[in-house]
């Protein structure tokens, strides 16, 4: 076992973990936060995606003991004194989610896009290029490319 | 009326409505199956075969019995009750018992402390299989010794048809199919196996309750048909197996078999403690039946006008190794063989066949997207035969009111197919875009290197129908319970209990629209979707389930109304607590011989839709860019504007997909591409935007005259796509998924 030191959402977590344990098990079984979704167990879905220092990751490609000293922020973190993140009322004013198990990845790869490109204009072509390494089944993506747009702030 | 006015209500039908899951799901609060924990919980884990076909001469479980952590190793001789299970058929054993019949099937059952030490203990079971010829070629299937022998399908009403492997086969003779016209098209077409890949892998909660009775918390379609396989299987009662809906990540049709629903409960009940399964997405591969994969052969015979005389269609659709919903898809794939068109002669004849691949049974468009695939394709070469217009030709042809399908069904119902193909046309394509460019603009995106030397434009067409509702004689019903009582306030509220299955299309929020309309109220809310509470909802499945829950609740409001009136008021404590079941008007089944209506009608009614594609393809290097999409649908009335768009741009992301990259890969019946690195599912950049026109003729005998949406965009997507291909490239394209060879002509 081996002793892991994390910030989770603002609050320290320190732990005795395998170090063979997955992040992302490590959120959801360990932690109990159930928000970040496993659809494929290998990366390619994105449905895992969080943010650790801020950058987005696939919390299912990498393990528990990497993320020692770091700060990971999941879907779970994002919303402050009860009010939806803006990406989060985006997503569900565009109706950009049907059954939503990918949502909480692609709000959170939504989070940091929007974060890196602060004040900049994006085009349709960017988000969706941006996008590309989530998948979702159900909306087709149009929904979704809005409601980034909505989230910065270039479409009402 | 209580002393509380009326109040304007909010979110009534016809409203743009915000999902009421929304707030959840963005937040990362709504509990997916998976998600599930229960005190003393233990981890279920599944051994399955690793042979398409196989004898099974023994299996030993001393090894994985002494594996620490676990608790349970079950085979077939601890199930309790009837070994086999399924949709329509119980032809599939809950446990291998002496043969497997595909890849992955389940032959025994782990519960241990923790998941790996339960994966890892499932290796240690020891199967000794007598490997066997699989049965892999549908055409050669009816030749091959038979998988059932005892022919589970035979003798339930179809026609009788005594060659070995055959689940169904269905003959539609219409008119006189030996009409010739003047000229006469004829093509073979394929399609591919198509997953519904819902990105929730199959998981659930069985929990004993201490009584001999299990709570199942499952991500499923159907609550009830689920408890009535379940139980039986366990031996138990129904009203001791409670199945209850966890939150469902997409569904498409491959959530309506079992997955683990008896597996579950039958660890939970042999070790008295909560089981918890979930499937990986490996497991899922082999874990839910999928689209069937099907050879058409067709004959289109046209008069110079344009006009079709007679359409000739084989369709052999490869069931795989279990019956699941074939013997309906295999009808549906008949019914529509034709396309939305007038045709006063045909002859259909549609069959489905037992193999050792991969079982297949519900997906999203039911047979008639395979059948739209090769029909278009067919009516795009005679229109060039014709040298007519591909939308005039269909336009000359477009069924409606009054036309009479194959089947000899008259349609009384809506049926707009010429509105969606005018509305259709008539959105504006764009224009052709400048090269060079952006390479994220070229086909193939970033891994284009070229400067689009090899780029070529195709703009295609297709339409689509299919029908809404259960089918052929099938008792469809729905029930929805309606309690109202005085809230904390002293205002009315009402509570709704409906078993929907809301697997994502939004149907808590229709449920939820319709108590508002028709009770005027804005206090509503709905009870947890459970077989323990009401009666059945039917399936969330052949876009029935608005259509009927909307019919259900709006019958159990009214009558909570009524009863309202009548008691003038209702006091503290007081409660109208009823439920009533709507039905469909009734269809009734095909002639066995003749595949026509034995009554007024096989399909309660009919949704169409057309599609315009425009792709850019680079013939040089095989690769495919969908530019643009533009549909106008046949939705009825739109409950929810925006879910039903919402629908619209899913169900044609679907579409496109087996148009261009989703195909299940098989070697020998053995899956080679369980992974989503290797079966590709449609990004954010291979899907363009949709525009969506909404057709809104409404469906006579409908609540609020709506009609389901889920499904023709599914229909016919894949068919616009390879028509704007073929446009593109000047190739026949006859099989989906379009490979990047066949572009290029390798």
């Amino acid at each position: 076992m081996t002793r892991v030191r994390v910030e989770v959402n603002g609050t320290a977590v320190e732990r005795e973990v395998e170090p063979r344990l997955l992040l992302s098990d490590f959120l959801r079984h360990d932690l109990g936060l159930t928000g970040t979704h496993v659809g494929c167990e290998h990366g390619v879905c994105g449905a895992c995606t969080v943010l650790l220092d801020g950058a987005s990751a696939r919390s299912c490609l990498m393990l528990a003991v990497q993320c020692d000293g770091l700060s990971v922020t999941t879907v779970e973190g994002l919303a402050r004194n009860g009010e939806l993140h803006p990406v989060q009322a985006a997503f569900r004013e565009a109706h950009a989610l049907q059954c939503g198990f990918c949502t909480p990845g692609f709000v959170m790869a939504v989070t940091a896009l929007l974060e890196e490109r602060r004040g900049e204009k994006l085009s349709d072509d960017e988000v969706r290029e941006a996008l590309a390494g989530n998948l979702c089944r159900c909306t087709g993506y149009q929904n979704i490319v809005r409601a980034v747009q909505i989230a910065a702030g270039s479409e009402g | 009326m209580t002393s509380a006015a009326p109040r304007l209500v909010s979110g009534r039908i016809g409203d743009v409505v915000a999902r009421a899951d929304g707030g959840p799901k963005v937040k990362g609060e709504f509990a997916y199956a998976s998600d599930l924990s229960a005190a003393g919980m233990l981890w279920g884990h599944t051994l399955r075969s690793p042979f398409a076909h196989a004898r099974i001469r023994s299996i030993d479980l001393t090894a994985a019995l002494t594996m620490p952590g676990i608790h349970a190793v079950l085979t077939h001789g601890d199930v309790p009750g009837q070994k086999c299970y399924g949709l329509e058929f119980a032809d599939q054993p809950v446990l291998a018992i002496d043969r497997v019949r595909y890849f992955g099937e389940a032959v025994a059952l782990v519960a241990a402390e923790h998941p790996e030490q339960a994966r890892r203990a499932a290796e240690r079971i020891v199967v000794d299989y007598e490997p066997l010829e699989p049965v892999v070629d549908a055409e050669r299937a009816v030749e091959q010794d038979p998988l059932h022998p005892d022919a589970p399908t035979m003798g339930h009403g179809y026609r009788r048809d005594p060659r070995p492997n055959v689940v169904r086969s269905i003959v539609i003779r219409h008119g006189d199919p030996n009409v010739e016209g003047d000229v006469a098209i004829s093509g073979v077409y394929d399609v591919g196996i198509q997953d519904q890949a819902f990105l929730g892998p199959e998981s659930g909660l069985a929990v004993p309750d201490g009584e001999g009775g299990i709570d199942v918390y499952v991500a499923t379609q159907w609550l009830h048909v689920d408890r009535d396989q379940v139980a039986p299987c366990l031996d138990l009662r129904p009203e001791q197996v409670r199945i209850h809906l966890a939150g469902v990540g997409g569904a498409f049709g491959g959530r309506e078999d079992l997955s683990i629903q008896i597996h579950g409960a039958m660890l939970a009940l042999h070790t008295g403690r909560p089981v918890k399964m979930v499937y990986s997405r490996e497991e899922s591969f082999v874990g839910h039946v999928h689209r069937h994969p099907a050879r058409i052969w067709a004959e289109h015979r046209a008069n110079r006008d344009g006009k079709l005389v007679c359409v000739r269609m084989r369709i052999l659709l490869d069931g795989g190794a279990y019956a699941s919903s074939s013997t309906a898809v295999t009808s549906n794939a008949a019914s529509f063989a034709c396309g939305p068109y007038a045709v006063e002669n045909a002859l259909i004849e549609s069959t489905c066949v037992y193999t050792n691949n991969p079982p297949c049974g519900a997906m999203r468009g039911f047979g008639a997207v395979q059948t739209c695939f090769a029909a278009e394709a067919q009516m795009d070469r005679l229109a060039a035969e014709l040298a007519l217009d591909p939308v005039e030709l269909r336009l000359r042809n477009a069924l409606a009111p009054g036309d009479v399908l194959p089947t000899g069904q008259r349609v009384t119902g809506s049926m707009p197919v010429a509105e969606v193909i005018r509305r259709c046309a008539a959105l504006p394509v764009p224009e052709p875009e400048a090269l060079p460019r952006d390479p994220i603009r070229l086909p193939g995106g970033a891994g284009n290197v070229t400067r689009g030397q090899g780029v070529s434009r195709g703009v295609g067409f297709a339409v689509g129908f299919k029908n809404i509702c259960y089918s052929e004689g099938f008792d469809d019903f729905t029930a929805a319970r309606v309690r109202l009582f005085l809230d904390a306030r002293g205002e009315l509220a009402a509570e709704v209990h409906c078993a929907a299955a809301e697997v994502g299309q939004g149907v808590t929020g229709v449920i939820a629209q319709v108590a508002r309309t028709e009770l005027e109220l804005d206090e509503v809310t709905l009870a947890p979707h459970t077989t323990a509470t009401v009666g059945s909802a039917g399936s969330a499945s052949a876009s029935r389930m608005t259509w009927m829950a909307a019919g259900a609740v709006q019958l159990a409001c009214r009558a909570a109304k009524a009863e309202l009136e009548r008691r003038g008021e209702l006091g503290a404590g007081d409660e109208i607590d009823l439920e009533r079941v709507y039905r469909h008007e009734r269809t009734t089944p095909l002639d066995p011989e003749t595949g026509q209506i034995t009554g007024e009608r096989a399909h309660v009614a009919f949704a169409c839709a057309a599609m315009r594609v425009v792709v850019e393809t680079d013939v040089e290097l095989g690769l495919t860019r969908v530019v643009w999409i533009g549909t106008a649908q046949d939705v009825g009335k739109a409950l929810n504007p925006q879910a039903v768009t919402g629908q619209i741009e899913g169900g044609t992301a679907q579409g496109l997909g087996l148009a261009l990259m989703e195909e299940i890969r098989t070697s020998d019946g053995l899956i080679t591409n369980a992974s989503f690195t290797d079966y590709l599912l449609p990004t954010a950049l291979d899907m363009p935007p949709v525009v969506s026109d909404l057709v809104e003729d409404p469906e006579p005998g409908a609540p609020y005259g709506l009609k389901g949406v889920g499904e023709p965009p599914t229909v016919v997507s894949t068919a616009a796509v390879v028509s704007a291909l073929r446009a593109a490239t000047g190739r026949a394209l006859t099989r989906v998924p379009v490979r990047p060879d066949d572009i290029v002509g390798l």
